[in-house]
């Protein structure tokens, strides 16, 4: 199968020429090349995954393909870095996410970003991020993952900040860049513990869990820990920082100032699911070696979870909300793994969170795109200057009513199959961390109706300065119909049949009491979001007086940004760094430009003996001469 | 300086007397090369200085080794040097008057810097 190659060749290619011409072709031009080759990629992956899972299957079992490699940079026998496709149920599943929703929001973009300046530049971006996204997920080893991790940050940097006038907008980037580049000096760090006692960097290897190459490993301990538990943890922190897990959460929020089908394609549906991606890569290796790391995911993804749906419900801005939207169902991808098993039933979490990450990818680009539509009508992100919009943005409401329902749990939506496994998988572990899931769902269904129906319901529209909001036009609506249909028909997908934690067949079976429970728990959610913002009324404002502390703490994200703020600003920066600061001008540069500046003074001094009059200099030798004739003579 | 007043007359010229015209040539081109301001005059008076030591070299080999002619054969040697040494001041001599139109030793200031720029850089 190495026409994969191709996936991956094209978009880089596309980013190149479109990059290197820049302005000199037209916008449509390179909206159509881009979005060609996208489309190509996207055919592609499709064929790639109709002939992967027809092939791949032995005995039952889906084998993994090395479709190509090559040893890219090699320092010893051990440590080489390769480059390589490698072919498995996941990253062919990853494949078909992330060309489906790239090619969404290319078409999208064409009208979306329509006459903005840096329309070609955007379009590079575009076809850079594709890239960099799809070497991710076929990485055939750590380190290859590794270095499209950094592309995939860099690219996201570029179009967060893609309008680079606006100051909030290049703040945002440079706050996403730095805080996952943190995150990803755990991940490398992790990845050099795990290499240097296993001597590879093969996935292939390394995931067979032959106890062999982990011999190496044991009995090194380090702060009560062994080093495998370290380096598996180190290398979450990686996977945590790009999927926006708290601690370092603070970024995806503010990576809303980019354009929103960027926030479609790279921030919901697949950037921020490339540490879930990489969890679920060494999975076997937390399974079979460290489940204490595997439980801390957990623990982890289920905190997270519920702290970002606390936030979504206050949020006022539509993207803000389906930011933390984002971050608390990664949050319930993450836990689906922590609390997986290894094989058959046991897997169910793992198959679970693959699963939530493919509905959840496309009911995710799907809102984030209607929101873009939203905003494209309203010219604005406050949901304060939304409302009744149902009547003006027909389409837009009703495939962002579902991709709600999807995401609420409300069957036969697809997030109802996925997030029903999840919170099955979840309480088979711990029926306290289900009772937690289960309460987040509801949360999750309450806030996505407050955001519908305060965009679409509720107080009429406002109209300011006589502009009447009118529904987008096709190239937008249709990538919103598309992935709806996708929403809806995606939970039939029988998915265990292609994901599982073994790559054997799972049978997924829907646990009744379970099922009952979470979709009773949805409606409720759903209901009381009906009672509070269907129709304009003072219930909410008189609920958010009476709990006016917890309102403010969440409508501030608990402070975690301020906290952020404060130990970099008080502390590193004025503790630490003006100190060294001040040493670095004052007495590394004092010593260099003291050494310089006597140099300058004594050469002022003694310029004058340099007259350029050539007597004068004889007038000297001659003196010399007599100087030394005299000392000699008579000395 | 007895010698040359011992041997007056006598028809032979002692070794002090070469030296005595030599020192004066000597430090007559030294003073001429100090204080006159034709490059011309410079040149001429370097000229004087060189044949001070051919001077010196034609009578030391004359009076301590008579039977040899390493002292003669430096003073050709530095006569031929100093002929192309003049060629090559001429030249540039001649350069100097195409581009300034004098021979002043003291107009040669072109690549001096000027006195009034001497501040001091910020560092």
């Amino acid at each position: 199968m190495e026409y994969t190659l191709y996936i991956l060749i094209l978009p880089l290619l596309s980013f190149i020429v479109l990059g290197l011409m820049d302005t000199k072709w037209k916008p449509r031009v390179a909206g159509t090349i881009g979005t060609a080759v996208l489309t190509i990629v996207t055919a592609l992956s499709y064929y790639t995954a109709w002939e992967y899972f027809s092939t791949a299957n032995l005995n039952g079992t889906y084998q993994k393909i090395i479709a190509f490699n090559t040893v890219w940079v090699q320092f010893n026998e051990y440590l080489h870095i390769d480059m390589g496709i490698l072919l498995d149920p996941i990253s062919v599943m990853m494949l078909v996410v992330i060309s489906t929703v790239s090619l969404m929001v290319h078409i999208y973009s064409l009208a979306y970003m329509k006459g903005e300046r840096g329309f070609e530049r955007y379009y590079a971006f575009l076809s850079l991020f594709s890239f960099a996204m799809l070497g991710l997920v076929v990485s055939t080893n750590i380190f290859q993952m590794y270095i499209f991790g950094e592309m995939v940050g860099l690219s996201s940097y570029l179009l967060i900040g893609f309008y680079y006038t606006k100051p909030e907008a290049v703040a945002a980037s440079k706050k996403a860049f730095i805080v996952t580049r943190f995150a990803d000096l755990g991940f490398l760090i992790g990845i050099l513990i795990l290499s240097y006692y296993t001597k590879t960097f093969d996935f292939g290897i390394l995931t067979s869990c032959d106890a062999n190459v982990f011999a190496s490993f044991s009995g090194v301990t380090f702060m009560g820990a062994s080093a495998l538990s370290w380096a598996m943890a180190l290398i979450f922190i990686g996977g945590a920082g790009k999927s926006a897990m708290f601690p370092l959460h603070i970024w995806l929020p503010d990576a809303m100032e980019g354009p929103t089908p960027v926030s479609a394609l790279i921030h919901a549906a697949t950037m921020v699911v490339a540490g879930v991606f990489l969890v679920a890569r060494l999975f076997p290796i937390y399974i079979t070696f460290t489940p204490e790391v595997l439980h801390g995911i957990a623990y982890v993804g289920a905190f997270t979870s519920l702290f970002a749906a606390v936030i979504a419900i206050v949020q006022t801005d539509i993207k803000r909300v389906l930011a933390f939207s984002t971050i608390s169902q990664i949050g319930f991808m993450m836990v689906a793994l922590g609390v997986s098993g290894y094989g058959g039933q046991a897997g169910t979490g793992y198959m679970a969170s693959m699963f939530h990450l493919f509905t959840h990818a496309m009911f995710k680009a799907l809102l984030f795109l209607g929101a873009g539509s939203i905003i494209h009508a309203v010219h604005s992100n406050e949901m304060t200057q939304m409302g009744s919009l149902k009547k003006f943005l027909p389409v837009t409401r009703w495939t962002f009513l579902i991709a709600c329902l999807a995401i609420a749990g409300i069957p036969p939506f697809s997030g109802f199959f996925s997030k029903d496994e999840i919170l099955a998988a979840t309480m088979h572990f711990s029926p306290g961390l289900g009772v937690m899931m289960t309460f987040t769902a509801g949360v999750t269904a309450f806030y996505m109706f407050r955001l519908y129906y305060r965009i679409f319901h509720g107080k009429a529209y406002q109209t300011t300065n006589g502009h009447t909001p009118h529904e987008s036009p096709v190239a937008m609506t249709l990538p919103l119909v598309f992935l709806a249909v996708v929403t809806i028909f995606a939970g039939f997908i029988p998915f265990g049949k292609f994901v599982s934690s073994d790559g054997a067949f799972y049978h997924i079976h829907i646990d009744p009491t379970i099922a009952t429970i979470s979709v009773v728990v949805a409606l409720a959610g759903i209901g009381l979001a009906t009672w509070l913002y269907r129709r304009e009324n003072d219930v909410p404002s008189v609920v958010a007086r009476k709990f006016s502390k917890i309102y403010r703490a969440a409508y501030h994200r608990f402070y975690i940004d301020e906290l952020y703020l404060f130990i970099t600003k008080k502390i590193i920066f004025k503790r630490i760094s003006t100190p060294v600061a001040w040493f670095d001008r004052h007495i590394i540069d004092g010593t260099m430009n003291g050494l310089a500046s006597v140099t300058q003074w004594t050469s002022l001094k003694t310029k004058g003996f340099q007259s350029g009059k050539v007597q004068h200099y004889a007038y000297v030798i001659l003196l010399g001469t007599l100087i030394i004739a005299a000392i000699v003579i008579f000395i | 300086m007895g010698a040359i007043f011992d041997n007056f007359g006598s028809g032979v010229i002692p070794l002090e007397g070469y030296i005595f015209i030599s020192l004066i040539m000597f430090f007559t081109g030294i003073y001429g090369f100090l204080s006159r301001k034709s490059l011309l005059m410079i040149l001429i008076s370097i000229e004087m200085i060189l044949n001070s030591a051919d001077i010196n070299f034609a009578a030391f080999n004359r009076y301590l080794y008579p039977d040899q002619m390493e002292g003669f054969f430096f003073a050709l040697f530095t006569i031929a040097i100093s002929a192309c040494e003049t060629a090559v001041a001429i030249a540039i001599v001649i350069n100097i008057y195409r581009n300034l139109n004098n021979v002043e030793v003291d107009s040669l200031q072109e690549l001096q810097e000027p006195e009034s720029t001497e501040t001091k850089t910020e560092i």
